[in-house]
């Protein structure tokens, strides 16, 4: 389980979070919904020590995150980058094993390549693919690759960031239906954060949206489309009017 | 406002000062890092190798014409120079001394500056705004210990070979122009410049390449790793790179020359 309480973030001036609170139950699709530049990636890259909060806590399974040993604490994530962030200097299944072939995870190189290319054969992509370089590949494919990057190592906790952003819209609903099958089939705690509607409706269990730097509205998936909370009405049915001001 | 104008130059300058020893003090403080990951495990002996051949083998073209090319132009200004006072037979001593002292591990080291420390700062710097160093963070490695270790060791081990390449390329270019174009005999011109070569001459030379090697890679490193967002961010922190590794080259030569000559 993941709890976030009074998560604040600010960069100079601008204070993104504002006290953050947010439980995520072990097994659970959470998805976090907001505008751009409301601190989605922000609160993302706290959890995982990417950035440091201002104060108040992150718990894992009731452990301090702040105080965890980092690699074991860092060993149960997998984590979708919204551009893939894959290395341009390693071949595609040296970047999916990134992970097995180093630290506490170590194991021989032809095991990590083989369980690499299987992660690629279920993420759907061939195995011929995985002695190409990144930059050899589709937006599409780098997203699968990244995502088998995500699960190569088993994690427990995936994140994933914007997983739709520079899709097509079939293509990003590949990508949703991987997403899904792969959390439901790893029995993984999900957290993803995303502005497209399509992907919350194929991914979550919950959804949390985030509003000048708190959790404006959360509550089962069933749920959104008849809360009465009126940021949340205005951002899933994209209205220019309403109580979120639009910059014209 | 009458009050604070005339001080706004004052405060503009304490401004940029602080904020120059801020930077120093961050990049002393990564410096000290880097030396103290080099010993401690986990290693990467793969990104060490491609970082020896990137720095070491393939700087040997630019380093090797840049030697060979000074030693020519240096045996012709010493022949001309020296010919005022009759002293026309210094000049395969005053070319060797003045190549493996000094010529090799500076224009070495500055060539090795515009072509490595701009490729690791763009490197590093592209990686950091595609998110692939905070990747590297969640896969859980040190990007100090993976990206700025192996090339900083393979810089400051390969530039005093690079630099003793380039020593003995910059003293064939005297020796090619001293025979061919300013009539010395080749034996001659060979023995005197081994005679009066000392071992601490050539040894000197490659510690500088050592420090200048540390130099480069460094702070490609930290300017890589400090750029900011888009690709202006990386284009600036490349230019930083190579224009701070290039200024500290000189001044760390300078400091290096007074303590190894003058005791």
């Amino acid at each position: 389980m993941i709890e976030l309480r009074q998560v604040h973030k600010g960069f100079g001036a601008n204070r993104v979070l504002r006290g953050v609170n947010l439980s995520i139950t072990g097994g659970q699709s959470m998805v976090i919904i907001g505008g751009s530049g409301t601190g989605k990636s922000v609160l993302l890259k706290c959890i995982l020590g990417l950035i440091h909060p201002d104060a108040g806590q992150i718990l894992l399974d009731g452990e301090d995150a702040a105080k965890a040993e980092r690699e074991a604490f860092l060993a149960r994530f997998g984590m979708l980058f919204q551009g893939g962030a894959l290395f341009d200097s390693l071949r595609v299944w040296e970047n999916v094993a990134f992970r097995l072939l180093r630290g506490i995870m170590a194991r021989p190189k032809a095991e990590a390549r083989a369980i690499a290319i299987e992660k690629l054969r279920r993420v759907g992509l061939r195995p011929d693919v995985a002695d190409l370089y990144p930059a050899e590949l589709s937006g599409g494919m780098q997203k699968r690759v990244g995502l088998a990057r995500a699960i190569a190592a088993e994690p427990e906790i995936i994140f994933f960031d914007e997983p739709t952003t520079g899709l097509d819209p079939i293509m990003a609903g590949v990508i949703n239906e991987l997403i899904r099958e792969i959390v439901v089939e790893m029995g993984a705690t999900a957290m993803t954060i995303t502005h497209d509607m399509s992907s919350v409706r194929a991914i979550a269990d919950r959804v949390a949206m985030l509003h000048d730097g708190v959790i404006q509205w959360t509550g089962p998936i069933a749920e959104m489309d008849t809360a009465p909370d009126p940021y949340l009405q205005q951002f899933i049915h994209g209205r220019a009017n309403g109580p979120i001001e639009a910059v014209r | 406002m009458a009050l604070t104008s005339p001080l706004a130059p004052v405060a503009a300058l304490g401004r940029v000062v602080l904020a120059a020893l801020a930077t120093l003090g961050r990049l002393v403080l990564f410096a000290a890092a880097v030396v103290g990951h080099i010993a401690r495990p986990p290693f990467y002996p793969r990104e060490f190798m491609q970082a020896l051949v990137q720095i070491g083998w393939l700087s040997l073209p630019v380093v090797g014409l840049t030697a060979l090319f000074t030693g020519g132009a240096l045996a012709l200004q010493i022949y001309s120079g020296g010919a005022r006072f009759s002293a026309e037979a210094v000049v395969p001593s005053i070319v060797a001394i003045g190549m493996v002292r000094e010529l090799g591990p500076v224009l070495g080291g500055l060539m090795v500056a515009a072509r490595v420390a701009s490729s690791i700062a763009a490197e590093i710097g592209t990686m950091k705004v595609t998110e692939q160093i905070d990747a590297l963070v969640t896969l859980s490695t040190h990007p100090l210990k993976y990206l700025a270790v192996p090339r900083v060791l393979a810089a400051t081990l390969a530039m005093p070979v690079l630099v003793a390449v380039g020593d003995s390329i910059g003293i064939m270019g005297g020796w090619l122009v001293g025979v061919n174009r300013l009539g010395f005999n080749s034996a001659g011109y060979l023995k005197n410049t081994v005679d009066f070569l000392e071992g601490w001459d050539v040894g000197s030379g490659l510690v500088k390449g050592a420090a200048f090697g540390f130099i480069v890679a460094t702070l490609g490193c930290f300017h890589g790793m400090n750029s900011q967002r888009g690709a202006q961010g990386v284009g600036r922190a490349t230019k930083s790179a190579v224009v701070a590794a290039s200024v500290l080259i000189l001044a760390a030569n300078y400091l290096l020359t007074e303590v190894f000559f003058t005791s």
